[in-house]
């Protein structure tokens, strides 16, 4: 397969996974909102969205004050946002464009109808009218593109590098959504583990389609360790970190051939040490670490990965 | 009863669907028969629904009228035009025979030029012709095509004799548009299709590969075709992603390939992957910055050298551009009784050349009932239609044309036929073209029909998609009394 087109299926991916989590995000701050009511509380919870997106500059240049309509227009069809839902869909849809012979018609027509969707008059009506269905709708038409792609594309490479965009995305989103918790603070006189707590950690846990999940395994007791613990470590949860990185690295091997317990270039190893650090720690290792500091430290993993990976099948001009 | 018909005016036309007003000629009587039932609503749904279908595939192309660039649908009207077998035995037998004199021509003046040393065509039109490439002198392009891929334009005079407008031997476009019209119908059309025995163009693709692979370079086994695009956003983009998909080929950019010991090789994940043959949608100048616009980001530096050590094939080839010159073309009628001993099938529009004197005079003289053509121009640009300019754009016209003769052309303004086509709530006839597409590789081989293109706006002569141009399906069907 060309380097660039790899690329591509890479980012294309990422671009969608990157725009369905910016719907997570916001469809459930909106939701928040109505459990808490009061103006001032309310306030505070669209500014640590902005910060665990890494945004706050790009956002205080165009915005006065972080508050529902601001941060709702920068996530959703803000052009001057580059990881806005409008420009993800956009960007990804360029890319898909570009890598039409490798993909199937059907994907290429649900990613079309994705971005003729957020460009259209539709789109800001339904966002003003009814922000719930906008973000559903884009939530779901990632999901149909996931399975379009499941059940219509050959298993190959190609495949392959659109699923590490996925997971790799996916894995930094988590990460960014419990992060998240950690800008939020609590109201004064409320307590750890207090009713608003509990309310702010099942938002979490609900931005990651994760409560039914989570509730299944600890009978809705929410702890915030518990909620940490299962979307870093759970081994077969589709969005947490270590599902995500387990079959990232899983996929790297099905690229290059080699057996998962050894590595034949850069992104392998990265990814292969990655992974190992996620299977082994142990929750009680990351509150000492500091929640807020072990995901950072995460998340540079994941561009380390990300940039050995362009420079081993991408950037490379290899021998004949 | 009024009906989509009813209204119907063949005026001082040839139609193509009528022989008068209200008297269909027998190969349509059929598709009338069904259109008549259908109300101008219905009509429109169905036509919107193909257009949302065209959206929703993608199937466009990029407008730069502002600087985003906007993505268009090419305007699909849904009555489509029909040949019958005996009109599309002649346009073929015409075409093959068009090609085949083009390719011995392409072969001569870059070898001994013969013919322009018998004095049948002007030395200085070839060689002031601006896509000739002296630097190809004597070179030998594999199995001797120079065209592979041809578009030549046809249009049909008041008689309905079909006359050739013009060729396409460069990088001619708008195949994908044909298979996709295609398709289109057959989904809301079905029943005609099946009362219909319309000749399938589903094998393009195939076709367009073994053409390629033809010219691979001798004792490749199993070669590797790429096609070669500007890049995404090529106003053409979408069909050359859709034609490597239809082959089953890679799409490369300029950037995607590189060039080593002579040799061409694409970078993919696994390291250089050798290419023997490319279908460039690259003109020349833009193919290989060491050789040609030293500022083309498109082209591959190194490029034009493994071509020329016969590494790698390059379809069309380089140079093919001085057989589409407008002023060339009008010696084609000559060049196929000099190298094949024919009269032409098909015949020529009369073509005025400004750089003879006599003609130039009578261009100037007779500018209100002629078309002007720039010698290298495409897509309607570079172009007057005396009747429809002012004095004051005529006399602009003239003054170009003596300043520069070698590059003008002046044509009799041809009244093109009339097909009927759906606008607001009734039909109207609507000027026609026909592109046919001719393969040139192991033998000639033309897709059934082609691109037919309609002027949508109504009196309008420009059929290009850039000037409000649209497109129809073209079916050629084998019974005359289907």
């Amino acid at each position: 397969m060309l380097s660039r087109v790899a690329d591509s299926l890479y980012w294309m991916s990422r671009y969608i996974e990157r725009a369905e989590n910016d719907a997570r995000i916001l469809d459930v701050n909106l939701q928040l909102l109505l459990d808490l009511g009061g103006e001032a509380e309310a306030m505070q919870h669209w500014a640590p969205v902005i910060a665990s997106l890494e945004e706050t500059d790009l956002f205080d240049s165009l915005y006065e004050m972080a508050d529902e309509h601001s941060v709702t227009e920068f996530l959703t069809l803000q052009k001057k946002n580059p990881n806005s839902i409008f420009s993800c869909l956009t960007l990804a849809r360029e890319n898909a464009r570009t890598t039409r012979e490798q993909i199937s018609s059907e994907m290429w027509e649900q990613i079309n109808r994705l971005y003729l969707f957020v460009q259209s008059d539709d789109a800001r009506k339904l966002l003003a009218s009814s922000p719930h269905e906008f973000f559903k709708r884009v939530v779901n038409g990632s999901h149909l593109f996931q399975g379009i792609t499941e059940a219509t594309m050959t298993h190959g490479e190609g495949w392959e590098f659109i699923r590490i965009g996925t997971l790799l995305e996916r894995a930094d989103c988590t990460s960014r959504i419990l992060d998240v918790k950690y800008h939020i603070l609590l109201p004064s006189g409320e307590s750890v583990g207090g009713n608003i707590d509990t309310i702010q950690w099942m938002a979490v846990l609900k931005s990651c389609s994760a409560l039914e999940a989570y509730c299944k395994l600890y009978v809705s007791q929410v702890a915030p360790w518990k909620v940490a613990e299962f979307l870093i470590a759970h081994q077969e949860f589709p969005r947490s970190i270590r599902y995500c990185v387990d079959s990232l690295d899983a996929a790297l091997h099905r690229i290059s051939g080699v057996d998962e317990s050894r590595y034949a270039n850069e992104a392998e190893r990265l990814s292969g040490r990655l992974r190992s650090e996620v299977d082994y720690v142990t929750i009680a290792e990351i509150f000492e670490t500091g929640l807020h500091e072990y995901l950072i430290a995460i998340q540079e993993r994941l561009v380390e990965v990300s940039e050995a990976m362009y420079a081993s099948y991408c950037a490379s001009l290899g021998a004949p | 009863m009024t009906d989509l018909f009813s209204q119907y005016k063949v005026d001082n036309f040839f139609d193509e669907m009528f022989s008068a007003s209200g008297v269909a000629r027998p190969h349509y009587s059929r598709l009338l028969a069904t259109f008549k039932e259908m109300g101008a609503a219905d009509f429109a749904r169905k036509r919107d629904l193909a257009a949302a279908s065209f959206l929703r595939q993608g199937v466009t192309f990029t407008v730069y009228d502002d600087d985003q660039g906007t993505e268009r649908i090419f305007p699909f009207d849904l009555v489509p035009r029909v040949i019958p077998a005996r009109e599309w035995d002649l346009i073929e037998r015409g075409l093959t025979q068009r090609i085949t004199a083009l390719n011995l021509f392409l072969h001569d003046i870059y070898h001994g030029q013969s013919i322009l040393r018998e004095g049948v065509i002007p030395k200085q039109i070839v060689w002031e012709a601006v896509h000739f490439r002296p630097e190809f002198m004597h070179f030998d392009v594999p199995r001797n095509i120079y065209i592979h891929i041809c578009g030549t334009d046809l249009i049909r005079d008041r008689e309905g004799n079909y006359l050739v407008l013009e060729d396409n031997a460069r990088c001619p476009s708008g195949v994908s548009y044909v298979l996709e019209n295609r398709q289109a119908m057959k989904r809301i059309f079905p029943t005609l299709f099946s009362e219909y025995r319309v000749r399938p163009v589903e094998d393009y693709g195939q076709e367009l590969l073994n053409t390629l692979r033809y010219i691979a370079p001798p004792a490749t086994e199993e070669p590797t075709v790429v096609l070669l695009t500007p890049g995404v956003y090529n106003s053409a983009y979408y069909e050359h992603s859709f034609l490597a998909r239809s082959m089953g080929i890679e799409i490369v950019e300029g950037r995607d390939l590189v060039v080593r010991d002579g040799y061409v090789f694409m970078r993919t994940t696994k390291g250089l992957k050798r290419v023997d043959v490319i279908y460039r949608r690259i003109n020349d100048d833009f193919l290989d910055p060491r050789v040609f616009r030293k500022d083309s980001g498109l082209g591959v530096p190194g490029l034009v050298e493994a071509y020329r050590c016969g590494s790698v094939s390059l379809a069309n080839s380089i140079g093919t551009g001085v057989a589409d010159d407008k002023v060339v073309y009008h010696f084609v009628p000559k060049m196929i009784r000099y190298y094949l001993g024919e009269d032409p099938i098909l015949e020529n529009v009369p073509t005025y050349l400004a750089s003879q004197p006599n003609d130039l005079e009578y261009i100037i003289e007779h500018l209100p009932e002629l078309v002007v053509k720039a010698a290298n121009e495409s897509g309607g640009y570079g172009m007057l239609i005396g009747s429809q300019a002012s004095a004051a754009e005529r006399e602009g016209f003239a003054e170009r044309i003596k300043q520069d003769p070698r590059n003008y052309i002046a044509q009799p303004i041809v009244a093109l036929s009339r097909s009927p086509s759906f606008c607001e709530d009734s039909m109207e006839g609507r000027h026609v073209d026909l592109r046919p597409f001719i393969l040139d590789g192991e033998k000639v081989t033309i897709i059934p029909g082609g691109l037919t293109r309609v002027a949508l706006r109504a009196g309008s002569l420009v059929v290009n998609s850039s000037q409000g141009g649209g497109s129809k399906d073209t079916w050629v069907v084998d019974e005359e009394e289907a």
